[in-house]
């Protein structure tokens, strides 16, 4: 029962909300409405379930004083810093009655803005670095297709640099590139994409795909 | 090892200072009074999101979708404001969503600091709907009816109060959508938004993901494209020509050297790569 | 003395009247209406929206627009709920279900229509529309093709099942990635060394997620025989505990349970670039040998890829994520794209169930690509009819 019930519950769910796709009508509409209503439910719930597992992973190696066990102190006490100052302390979010909402200048954003948002910046800056040393590892021409992926790589980056008389062919091929065969094969793809969905979809549906819930 | 196997296995670290130093030069000539401007190539699917905003009448409303962090801020921003700027100056009216999940306070700057340039009054003018989590839930909720996931407004006002709202009540009820996003909010606007209710939409997304979105422009579910920082240059040339911008106000073309300088970089090392790797088959062989 | 007759007077307001009477006739006069008003059910809707269509007014050319009147008598109030551009002939009168609403539309409630063209200050109104009332459908014919689609698919995929069942051998192409799997966990045994899974960071409710937690499945199950540790920080808690479940029943499977411990697949965070951070510390503490990327990635794919080439790992990747995966064919070993990604877990397993539905896709695929090519010559051919059959309406 404990197998059965959780793929009788996908199947109804997943047939139920198939044949409402092709009803208008108000009573499909509801359950659309509440089905979606229950997902943020559940989704806010499962949070929870991750600030545990967070706090339980990264406690027990604080507590053995595993190597590093600093960094997973300062990751507790950063988790619970902002959740102190973002619901309690200084939230500027009229959360509490009577409170006006007030989002610059309070403590949360200013860590937001101040701290995390540079910290994210520089990871995402690190792409810059990242992509040339990949383009300069993985683009060597040692197949025809190879060859093809590098020229390819090549005409589109010198999209942005000015060649004088060449610049006007230069882009031209370059948007030719973009809007014939890159589109083709990005559209041969999807359809590969979209058909496996719907076969993934269907497999667990059906209860043929049950990896998700652990194996037989 | 040969020179030439030399060549084929730099050091990364190499690599890295190189990038480095094309990324800092064109600020470094910029400070010694020699600034880089290069006039963009103006693309049709850029040109035909400026003709739309450009063709809305007074009192229109636009919806604009906010939907990206600000570690995207470079490359989405400028689209962002331009397109705020057209619409403030034409008096159209915008009605804005900040689907993402750190853009709501970012997006809140921008529309304040635009708003306060053309004396705009929230709530008559624009209105600022904010953040709510499961975009694409939030999409179709939005294109049915603001206030199932928006009663009120980022600042707590409810919609109903507000008077730019008397007469929309969905996304149906405005000119278009031009969702400017860095994730998968994009997709999403195109499959639960206007894949579902049928409403022009366009698409302002980072350089990488552009490429994707061509099949949906040329079938004609996107009226229009903005790619990356480039795409963001060419709006904000056709700005300056409709004049609503000047080049003093520039923001994405004033990275566009920076990019030159460092696709200059990364094709002269896929070059070198490549003389170390045919030279070295060759004296084997 | 007789008196004078004021001829001049009498002239003057002769004259006034004629001017008065000419600018009266010169005056612009009302346009004439809009006629042949229709109201009827919009289909395919919930009940809640009438759509009203008429025949431009024969003064088009001076119409500034139309305005949409309405009432639930022919004698009541009309009131304007609707305006229609000069160049319409049509109007969707919608409005809200719910009764609280100020919007309120009822269904199975007669209305009656009138349509006012408008000119610079004059109207002229159309007669009074016969009465409509608007009822929710139960079918949806706008998405007929699309039903049918489904149960093309459906189909096939059930019949290569039975197939398969019946013990039918069937062929699949043999791909890259799948056969480096076992290679990459022999190596990581070999080199005594954890094996890193990330699912990427979609949600489980993500199709390349789920098809993650299917390799990962397979992958955990060949690591409890080969007592390999296998490390799967999480996106996503609810990800997390799909995973909890999925790599313990695994172990199970293998005959290791006591060999599972649950906080080798932990929540990280949900940030993107914080967990991309964390998952770089991961890789170059713990010096993982074999890297599996399988699931939604965005920008954060080449920083994984890259560090992980830097830590000298072995990198199997698959995402349905167009835009990633040039960096996950440039940065790592082997790649699955698109729909690799999906029917990994038929690869790996090689159940009957899972190659039929396999099969049945390759099926759908030569049917679409038959209609591309019928398509493209009917439609060059002038001859619509092929095409019009694909049309399907959302609204």
């Amino acid at each position: 029962m404990r197998r059965q019930l959780p793929i009788l519950v996908v199947f109804i769910s997943g047939i139920f909300m198939a044949i409402q796709y092709f009803v208008p009508s108000e009573p499909a509409e509801f359950v659309q409405e509440y089905a979606m209503d229950w997902v943020i439910v559940i989704g806010v719930f499962a949070m929870g379930l991750g600030l545990w597992s967070l706090t339980k992973v990264n406690w027990i190696k604080v507590q053995r004083q595993t190597p590093g066990w600093g960094y997973n102190l300062v990751t507790i006490l950063g988790m619970v810093f902002m959740l102190v100052v973002g619901l309690i302390w200084d939230p500027g979010l009229g959360f509490f009655p009577g409170e006006k909402s007030q989002v610059s200048g309070t403590w949360f954003m200013n860590f937001f803005w101040y701290i995390y948002l540079p910290i994210q910046t520089v990871m995402f800056s690190l792409l810059a670095f990242y992509i040339a040393s990949a383009a300069y590892r993985a683009f060597r021409a040692r197949t025809i297709l190879a060859s093809i992926l590098l020229v390819t790589a090549i005409v589109i980056m010198l999209r942005l640099i000015p060649l004088g008389a060449v610049s006007g062919i230069n882009q031209w091929l370059a948007n030719w590139i973009l809007i014939v065969p890159n589109m083709a094969a990005k559209r041969a793809i999807w359809m590969g994409v979209g058909l496996g969905m719907v076969a993934m979809a269907l497999k667990i549906v059906l209860g043929i795909e049950r990896s998700y819930m652990g194996r037989d | 090892m040969g020179f030439y196997e030399k060549l084929m296995s730099l050091d990364r670290r190499w690599v890295y200072l190189c990038v480095a130093i094309a990324v800092v030069l064109p600020f470094l000539l910029e400070e010694f009074g020699v600034p880089i401007f290069i006039p963009p190539y103006i693309t049709p699917e850029v040109k035909s999101v400026y003709n739309f905003v450009e063709k809305l009448r007074e009192d229109d409303v636009l919806f604009l979708a906010i939907d990206y962090d600000p570690m995207a801020k470079a490359e989405l921003h400028p689209v962002a404001r331009a397109v705020l700027k057209q619409c403030f100056k034409k008096n159209v009216k915008v009605i804005i969503s900040a689907l993402s999940q750190n853009g709501p306070g970012m997006a809140e700057q921008l529309i304040s600091q635009t708003a306060k340039e053309y004396n705009k009054v929230d709530g008559v003018d624009y209105v600022y709907l904010g953040y709510k989590p499961f975009p694409a839930l939030v999409i179709m909720g939005m294109s049915q009816n603001f206030k199932l996931f928006f009663p009120k407004d980022y600042y707590g006002t409810p919609l109903d109060s507000l008077p730019m709202m008397a007469k929309v009540r969905n996304i149906k009820d405005t000119k278009g959508v031009i969702d400017v996003a860095a994730g998968s909010v994009a997709d999403m606007w195109i499959n639960e938004g206007a894949g579902r209710y049928n409403y022009p939409l366009a698409l302002a997304v980072t350089g990488v993901m552009a490429a994707d979105y061509y099949p949906f422009l040329n079938s004609g579910q996107l009226f229009g494209l903005v790619s990356g920082m480039k795409g963001a240059a060419e709006y904000e040339y056709l700005m300056e020509k409709g004049g609503y911008m000047k080049k003093e106000e520039f923001d994405a073309s004033r990275g566009m050297p920076i990019q030159m300088f460092a696709h200059i970089v990364v094709i002269l090392f896929i070059i070198i790569g490549n003389v170390g790797y045919f030279m070295s088959r060759r004296k084997k062989s | 003395m007789k008196k004078r007759r004021s001829y001049p007077l009498i002239l003057f307001l002769l004259l006034g009247f004629l001017l008065i009477w000419v600018i009266a006739f010169a005056q612009e006069e009302s346009p004439l209406p809009p006629s042949q008003v229709k109201v009827k059910d919009t289909p395919n809707d919930n009940g809640h929206s009438l759509t009203i269509t008429w025949k431009s007014s024969p003064d088009s050319a001076k119409i500034l627009g139309y305005e949409i009147l309405r009432s639930d008598s022919p004698d009541g109030e009309f009131k304007v709920v609707g305006q229609a551009l000069a160049t319409d002939t049509l109007y969707k009168d919608k409005g809200d279900k719910e009764k609280e609403s100020p919007n309120y539309f009822p269904s199975h409630k007669n209305f009656y229509y009138k349509v006012r063209a408008k000119t610079d200050g004059l109207s002229s109104e159309s007669e009074i529309s016969l009465p409509a009332y608007a009822f929710q459908q139960w079918y949806h014919a706008g998405k007929t093709p699309v039903l049918v689609a489904v149960l093309i698919f459906s189909t096939l995929t059930l019949i290569f099942i039975s197939k398969a069942k019946k013990g039918k051998e069937l062929y699949v192409r043999p791909l890259a990635g799948i056969g480096a799997v076992d290679e990459a966990i022999g190596r990581a045994t070999e080199m005594g060394r954890p094996i890193l899974f990330i699912l990427g960071l979609g949600t489980a409710a993500d199709i390349a997620t789920i098809a993650g937690f299917t390799i990962l499945s397979r992958v955990a199950k060949r690591t409890a025989e080969y007592k390999t540790r296998i490390i799967v920080p999480c996106n996503d808690p609810i990800v997390m505990a799909v995973a909890q479940e999925t790599v313990k029943a695994a172990y199970m499977d293998a005959g290791r349970p006591e060999a599972y411990e649950e906080k080798n697949i932990f929540f990280l965070t949900s940030m993107q670039f914080a967990y991309v951070a964390g998952v770089n510390g991961i890789m170059l503490r713990e010096r993982t040998a074999t890297n599996f990327y399988m699931g939604l990635f965005y920008a954060e794919s080449l920083i994984l890829a890259e560090t992980g080439s830097i830590a000298g790992s072995i990198q199997i990747s698959g995402t349905d994520q167009m835009s990633q995966l040039p960096f996950f064919v440039a940065a790592t070993d082997y790649t699955l794209i698109g729909e690799e990604l999906y029917a990994a877990s038929a690869y790996l397993g090689r159940e009957p169930l899972l190659l039929g539905a396999l099969k049945a896709q390759d099926w759908a695929k030569g049917i679409l690509l038959i209609c591309l090519i019928l398509g493209t010559i009917f439609t060059s051919l002038h001859l619509d009819f092929f095409a019009n059959l694909f049309k399907f309406s959302l609204e």
